[in-house]
């Protein structure tokens, strides 16, 4: 209809070893909410943080209104008209609203700062938001998720913002409030102000958006669609299919017919997953498929003991785990690579060799001290043996590439001999090139008769690597089936069923105690 | 003239490391300056066998303790009640009670209650750091007003003097004219290198403090190592409390005191990161002897312990510049 209002073209931003944005594109005019669409680290947070000035981009063009404009920082951005909303909101607790709403640009006379105007305009402010009962002296701290977000649009306002960037604003909402929130979002686009809305719960997006762009791996794959009128096969597919590009290996032995090492029974955490079981035995690999916020890191982490399962058991070899206790699932023979590699999985600072023996230290010692040349050379061979490249043991691991650092996790758990692997969505942030090296080694790892865990949100990845699949939707395994007799498209009806059920907005999304 | 300099890691010095042996080198051309000036203002009194013999006595028990701060530093915490364990361990250990029961048993009993008391008082700040979940900044502040308390009330805040021989004459030798804590000191300071990077205890700690998450989904028991971390620090306190106890012969409320303060900066300026994951033995060494140095030489000038104070503040400041501008170079 008419010009855009902000445009990006070909936005590329890296970071030590990952290509975090790799040509993105997207078009907003004013007036309408676009939604943006993308898994877990298709790219969404960096992409925020550019249109935000947090980040500056590497690549690639920003137009304001046809003009070429570059956030050298925050300030910048906000004063170009782009404010955003940040999912973990960034308000300062301990001041009242209107203070929060006028932080950065206060309103003052010669220093000191003029009270009565600042109330009254945020009055004025939170009145025309249709909130007119947050009082401007209350403390933030009081404040509900909901109200909280309501003055962070109020401060957006007071910029004079032009574009709101909303980054998943309902997950910390209860429907009823998500319903005050779009009302909100109707408003102001009504306004003329654009809203670039993040989430992936499809149904609002149904409700709120007018177009969509998805993201996935960094790049723009399809955009300006129809909010409303796309069908969902069609976005899922778009955020989790992949033309798979590294090749999945096949099995080249059959699966030896033994009892299965892992069995987990009735497992369950309050609110996030319930009634999980199912066996892995050894050299098998099962899949956990699902969309982001099923519930499937949860589970894995709960089997691993990082979080405490408050039903059900897990048993290795016929031997229940301790709750609670990674200690006690690395001594049986479990090992998990986290789905956060930096922030869970790696001592960045550290030599790799660290990294790779940090399982195994008591096997490298002699009464508490280190035999270092027995570690260091132990380390290096598991380094080979996954191809970690540079195989320097040296190196800083920050200084590796994400494939390279998932390939160190990989190598620790292979040193410490596990017979359990827990892969958490095994190759985020690893680059396509890597990602089918990834697949071969853990092909042959479970060739060679380790029990083999896999979660991932690409669910091509999960069909074509596992052996057996369970697909998670709202925290329960809704599906169990050999990976040969089932595609992307049955995985899919299987969570759209689920998702469908529960968007019923009447029931809750999430299973609660009760549900055993 | 500063004999006691030790020789940095050895083994290949590759990327992983080679950071911390720029750094030593820093300290050790900052420590040879200070000597230099030493000379050029003091000349012999500076050089004298007795005065350098003065200066390593006066770093020993300090010395001791920032050795045991930088494992807890390293580990990613923080320990604000030192002194106050330091004092409290020398009051505990010469009350007239420990010392009627050294009297009968040996001068061992008072080196065991120091230690004892210091190790008691660490480990009630591990447990509320770990399994309280207290931040280690508030569960020390709170130790450092009780044990410093209760070290009024055991000493009725009179100075208490150690009269037992035994004592005196084990802690008050000087073989090879070198007081018996000197020896301690050095034996502590290669006790703790060893600790901190030839031990799986030190790997963990190393662990802890840069990644705890990691560490612990790498199967680490990290609150427990916690717990460990922290009594061993306590420990450090205690034989620091023995060591001052021989050297001044009374055990006192006010002794350690501010010693927190010193400590840590002698750890940060040594090298060791604030934000855990990075700690050097060698570099706490050489930050002690730097400070004790600095003292000596405004001492043997005559400089008020006030313009001490404001040159302690200037060279930690300047020391963390220079630590920063290194590290971003070099990642």
């Amino acid at each position: 209809m008419s010009e855009p209002l902000l445009q990006l073209t070909g936005i590329v931003k890296e970071f030590p070893g990952v290509r975090a944005l790799d040509g993105v594109d997207l078009t907003i005019r004013a007036g309408e909410v676009h939604c943006l669409l993308g898994q877990n680290g298709a790219g969404k947070s960096t992409l925020i943080k550019v249109l935000s000035g947090a980040h500056a981009v590497d690549e690639g063009k920003i137009r304001m209104d046809g003009e070429p404009v570059s956030f050298s920082d925050p300030q910048a951005a906000l004063d170009a008209g782009i404010a955003t909303i940040y999912q973990e909101l960034d308000l300062v607790d301990g001041l009242s609203v209107a203070d929060n709403i006028f932080l950065g640009h206060e309103k003052t006379r010669l220093g000191f700062a003029r009270m009565g105007d600042t109330r009254r305009e945020a009055r004025a402010l939170l009145t025309s938001l249709g909130h007119p009962e947050i009082r401007p002296a209350r403390e933030i701290g009081s404040l509900s998720a909901a109200g909280k977000q309501i003055v962070s649009m109020a401060r957006a306002l007071s910029r004079h913002a032009r574009v709101i960037v909303m980054d998943e604003p309902s997950a910390v909402l209860d429907p009823d409030e998500v319903d005050g929130l779009f009302r909100v979002i109707d408003d102001l686009r009504a306004s003329g102000k654009a809203i670039i809305y993040i989430s992936h719960r499809l149904e609002e997006i149904r409700r709120i958006g007018d177009r969509l762009t998805v993201l996935k791996d960094g790049r723009t794959v399809a955009a300006d669609l129809p909010a409303r009128e796309t069908p969902t096969t069609e976005l899922i597919t778009l955020m989790t299919g992949r033309e798979v590009s590294g090749d999945l290996p096949r099995r080249t032995q059959p699966i030896p017919d033994v009892p299965p090492l892992l069995v987990v029974e009735g497992l369950g955490r309050d609110g996030e997953f319930d009634d999980v079981s199912f066996a892995v035995r050894p050299g098998e690999i099962v899949g956990l498929a699902g969309l982001v916020g099923a519930g499937r890191s949860e589970i894995v982490e709960t089997v691993y003991g990082a979080r405490r399962a408050h039903r059900g058991s897990v048993t290795v070899d016929g031997r229940p785990l301790r709750r609670g206790s990674v200690h006690a699932a690395v001594a049986a023979g479990l090992g998990l690579c986290p789905e956060e590699r930096k922030s869970q999985g790696l001592v960045l600072d550290e030599a790799v060799y660290r990294n790779i023996s940090l399982a195994s230290l008591t096997r490298f010692s002699r009464l508490g001290a280190t035999r270092d040349a027995a570690e260091r050379g132990a380390a290096q061979e598991a380094a080979r043996s996954v191809d970690l490249r540079p195989d320097d043991p040296d190196r800083l691991t920050r200084t590796l590439s994400g494939g390279n650092q998932q390939k160190i996790v990989l190598a620790r758990w292979l040193l410490r001999r596990c017979r359990v692997l827990l892969l958490d969505e095994p190759t985020r942030g690893v680059d396509v090139g890597a990602r089918s090296e990834i697949y071969q080694l853990i092909r042959t790892l479970a060739d060679d008769g380790l029990a083999v865990v896999v979660v991932s949100s690409d669910i091509d990845e999960v069909l074509g690597l596992s052996d057996r699949v369970l697909v998670v939707a709202d925290g329960r395994v809704v599906d169990a089936a050999a990976a040969d007799s089932l595609d992307a498209h049955a995985v899919l009806d299987r969570i759209l069923a689920t998702h469908e059920a529960a968007d019923d907005p009447s029931t809750d999304h999430r299973p609660e105690g009760d549900a055993a | 003239m500063t004999g006691s300099v030790q020789p940095t890691t050895a083994a290949p010095q590759k990327r992983a490391r080679s950071l911390g042996v720029a750094r030593n080198l820093g300290l050790v051309v900052a420590l040879v300056l200070l000597c230099v000036v030493g000379l050029v203002t003091a000349g012999d009194r500076f050089a004298s066998t007795n005065n350098i013999i003065t200066v390593l006595s006066l770093a020993s028990a300090i010395g001791v303790v920032a050795i045991g701060m930088t494992f807890v530093i390293t580990g990613g915490g923080i320990d604000l009640s030192v002194g106050a364990i330091v004092a409290l361990s020398s009051v505990w250990a010469s009350t007239t009670g420990t010392q009627a029961m050294a009297g009968d048993v040996g001068w061992i009993v008072i080196a065991t209650t120091a230690i004892g008391v210091g190790i008691a008082c660490g480990v009630i700040n591990g447990v509320l750091i770990a399994y309280g979940k207290i931040v280690p900044f508030i569960a020390t502040l709170a130790m450092l007003a009780s044990a410093r308390g209760l070290a009024e009330i055991l000493a009725d805040r009179k100075t208490q003097i150690i009269r037992d021989q035994g004592f005196r004459d084990a802690l008050g030798a000087r073989p090879f004219g070198v007081p018996v804590i000197v020896f301690v000191f050095a034996a502590v300071v290669v006790a703790g290198w060893f600790l901190l990077n030839r031990t799986t205890f030190g790997r963990r700690t190393f662990a802890v403090g840069g990644n705890t998450e990691a560490a612990r989904l790498a199967g680490i028991k990290v609150q427990r190592h916690t717990v460990y971390l922290y009594a061993l620090l306590g420990a450090t306190c205690g034989l620091a409390a023995v060591m001052l106890m021989s050297r001044t012969q009374t055990g006192s409320s006010t002794h350690g005191l501010m010693w927190e303060l010193d400590a840590i900066a002698a750890v940060v300026i040594g090298g060791t990161l604030l934000s855990g994951g990075r700690g050097t033995v060698v570099g706490t060494l050489l930050g002690v002897l730097i400070f004790t140095t600095l003292t000596n030489v405004f001492t043997l000038n005559n400089l008020s312990t006030s313009v001490q104070a404001v040159a302690k503040g200037v060279i930690i400041v300047a020391a963390v510049l220079l630590q920063q501008r290194l590290a971003n170079r070099n990642t």
